[in-house]
């Protein structure tokens, strides 16, 4: 089991102690995180097949979204003309396709019930004794996660949005495309930060999978991934205006068809920039007090 | 007494009680424990004192359920004490400082730290930032660390595709990349084949001896313990019930010895057993269990009244007396003999 040259090499080898690794704090964060988005990507890569069919399963759903609307505007009226609560069937078309991104950024399959898992099963023990941050590692892990998912579904995305580009305008100005690409980045930390802390309290229940139902049923209906949001009566829309789950779907994609604008526009962005910091505070402390919980009560 | 640079572990009063909600059998109770929630009080650990010098190798023993990982599990971090305290290295475990968690590894014979499906290549990278390792120490590290295990050519495979020995080899070298200066070792054979424990075993001691590496290892493998430990904590029902060497064990516990008599020409068998229990008797051999005190008074009388070709006395073999000494301890009544508490631990 030894072989004679590491025998030899040994003495000097086992003399000397580690130094500190070299280069800067930062320099050092960043090869970690760049280490860390890597070997995910490698991992989820494996799975390339499980995912593409992951992909298209996503594109169904919309088909039959986009029948039943059309169901919906023949009963009222002519699909050409009608319009409902100021949508025209193309918009509402148009809207849908959009969710679709947004949630292709903001929803986070497996997370919650992951975090839950590792708790369980005892795997949460490597990331207490190992000097590396748990949700930090996670973030990364779930980056790396959309990436592929990115890689994968783009060629299915724009042959989609290619036959569909008859339901949109043509492409909103160049700061509205600004503001809807940060708007999606946006919504990816808050969905990564809401469904982490839903996740986290796996430390208190060890069953969370039904608290994940429940979140997963308010965000289907308050995001606006069902219907667009300000479809709904008022007093609902000021319950919705109050949530943080809009930000998860409705207004990207608000904001791409210039349902939001002007000063609506910044102060929106803004709520959701707030929300998603509420979120990653809301994670941090649940994390920490899971954390004392967890190490009190057995580990 | 040893200074405190040369202290690596110590602890004082260490207590880790649990309270564990008691699910009563049926529905109706599963209803009623809705309402008022029953607990039950585990004292997983009762006030463990402990002092490990640098370098040393030290087992914990001990039955299921005895507290042994619950000790570890204080040790590393993992749980925060009811009472007491402890310093590893100079640091409080349970507070997780990143400087403390540089300094020591944790392996987990039924956890594994490496990515399921990449190669191990890939989760020593990760080791290598995670840790801080300098490129030309981590490569000499681990170059060095799988060729002694001779796992070199594994590395570039999916873990997933490995033995449990394998695994748990490169387990191995992944925990001792960083170079911890302590090292707990949690059941690090379980379940593998007598070839991998061995190889696994003779790393150990090696690795251990070359780098003085304070060494923590909970086992159920006997052989592990007598390979590895000069010291032995053996832990039941959450006490350190003794302190010492392995063979000690036997001088502290075992309250009978072995005496093997070869009885001359005709000599009737039966006759011995007044002397004490009959362990076997195959004639002309006969083993019979005498307490200890009357071993030399019975080994006269055997040879005043008998005619003996040849005559022995042994200690019971080692896994006797430790099932032995499992077993009284795990009952409760039992914790109170005389000889149960290690007010004096004795370093070996």
């Amino acid at each position: 089991m030894r072989p004679a040259e590491a025998i030899e090499k040994r003495g000097k080898f086992f003399a000397r102690r580690l130094p500190r690794a070299g280069g800067g704090f930062l320099y050092r964060r960043l090869a970690l995180w760049l280490t860390i988005l890597q070997l995910s990507i490698q991992e989820r890569i494996i799975y390339r097949g499980e995912f593409f069919l992951g992909a298209l399963m996503r594109f169904l759903p919309i088909v039959t979204q986009i029948l039943l609307w059309a169901a919906i505007f023949e009963a009222v009226g002519t699909v050409g003309r009608a319009e409902i609560q100021g949508y025209s069937y193309r918009q509402v078309v148009a809207y849908y396709l959009l969710t679709m991104i947004s949630r292709a950024f903001s929803s986070m399959p497996g997370l919650a019930s992951g975090i839950a898992r590792d708790i369980r099963d005892g795997t949460i023990k490597k990331y207490l004794v190992q000097p590396v941050d748990l949700l930090g590692f996670l973030l990364l892990h779930r980056i790396a996660h959309k990436l592929v998912y990115y890689v994968m579904a783009l060629g299915p995305f724009v042959l989609l949005f290619y036959l569909c580009q008859g339901f949109f305008d043509g492409w909103p100005a160049p700061e509205v495309m600004a503001a809807y690409v940060a708007s999606l980045v946006l919504a990816f930390l808050l969905g990564f930060y809401l469904e982490a802390t839903i996740g986290l309290i796996g430390f208190w229940f060890l069953e969370v999978s039904s608290l994940i139902f429940v979140f997963l049923l308010l965000s289907f209906f308050f995001s606006g991934h069902m219907f667009p949001l300000d479809m709904l009566p008022i007093p609902w829309r000021e319950m919705v205006a109050v949530l943080p789950f809009q930000y998860l779907a409705y207004f990207p994609s608000a904001i791409f068809l210039g349902k939001v604008s002007g000063e609506d526009l910044w102060t929106g962005l803004a709520a959701q920039a707030i929300w998603t910091l509420v979120a990653f505070i809301l994670a941090r402390i649940v994390f920490r007090l899971g954390l004392r919980h967890y190490s009190g009560f057995g580990g | 007494m040893p200074t405190s640079a040369m202290i690596a572990i110590e602890a004082y009063g260490l207590t880790k009680h649990y309270r564990v909600y008691q699910k009563g059998e049926g529905l109706w109770a599963s209803l009623r424990g809705l309402l008022r929630r029953r607990y039950r009080l585990i004292e997983a650990v009762c006030g463990i004192d402990l002092q490990v010098e640098r370098g040393e190798f030290v087992a914990f023993l001990g039955p299921n359920g005895a507290g042994k990982t619950t000790t570890l599990k204080l040790l590393t971090g993992i749980i925060t004490p009811t009472a007491g305290t402890a310093r590893v290295l100079g640091h409080i475990p349970w507070r997780r400082e990143n400087a403390y968690r540089r300094r020591f590894a944790l392996v987990m014979g039924q956890k594994n730290q490496l990515w399921w499906d990449l190669p191990a290549a890939d989760s020593f990278r990760l080791h290598q930032q995670i840790y801080g390792i300098e490129r030309k120490q981590f490569e000499r590290t681990r170059d060095e660390l799988t060729a002694l295990l001779g796992v070199r050519e594994l590395l570039d495979r999916p873990v997933r595709e490995l033995s449990l020995g394998e695994r748990m080899k490169l387990e191995l070298v992944a925990a001792l990349l960083h170079r911890p200066e302590v090292l707990f070792l949690d059941e690090p054979t379980i379940g593998l084949d007598v070839v991998a424990q061995y190889n696994i075993q003779q790393f150990l001691k090696y690795y251990q001896e070359e780098n003085r590496t304070t060494v923590i290892l909970t086992s159920h493998y006997m052989k592990d313990v007598a390979a590895l430990c000069r010291r032995v904590v053996v832990i039941v029902a959450g006490r350190i019930v003794y302190d010492g060497s392995l063979s000690g064990i036997v001088d502290r516990f075992s309250r009978y010895k072995v005496v093997t008599v070869v009885l001359g020409n005709g000599q009737p068998v039966p006759s011995l057993a007044r002397f004490g229990e009959l362990v076997s008797s195959q004639a002309p051999r006969v083993k019979i269990r005498v307490p200890r005190p009357q071993v030399t008074e019975t080994i006269a009388s055997i040879l005043r009244e008998h005619a003996v070709q040849d005559l022995s006395v042994e200690d019971p073999p080692l896994e006797e007396v430790i099932v032995e000494v499992f077993s009284q301890a795990a009952c409760p009544q039992s914790t109170t003999r005389g000889e149960a508490p290690a007010e004096n631990p004795a370093t070996a």
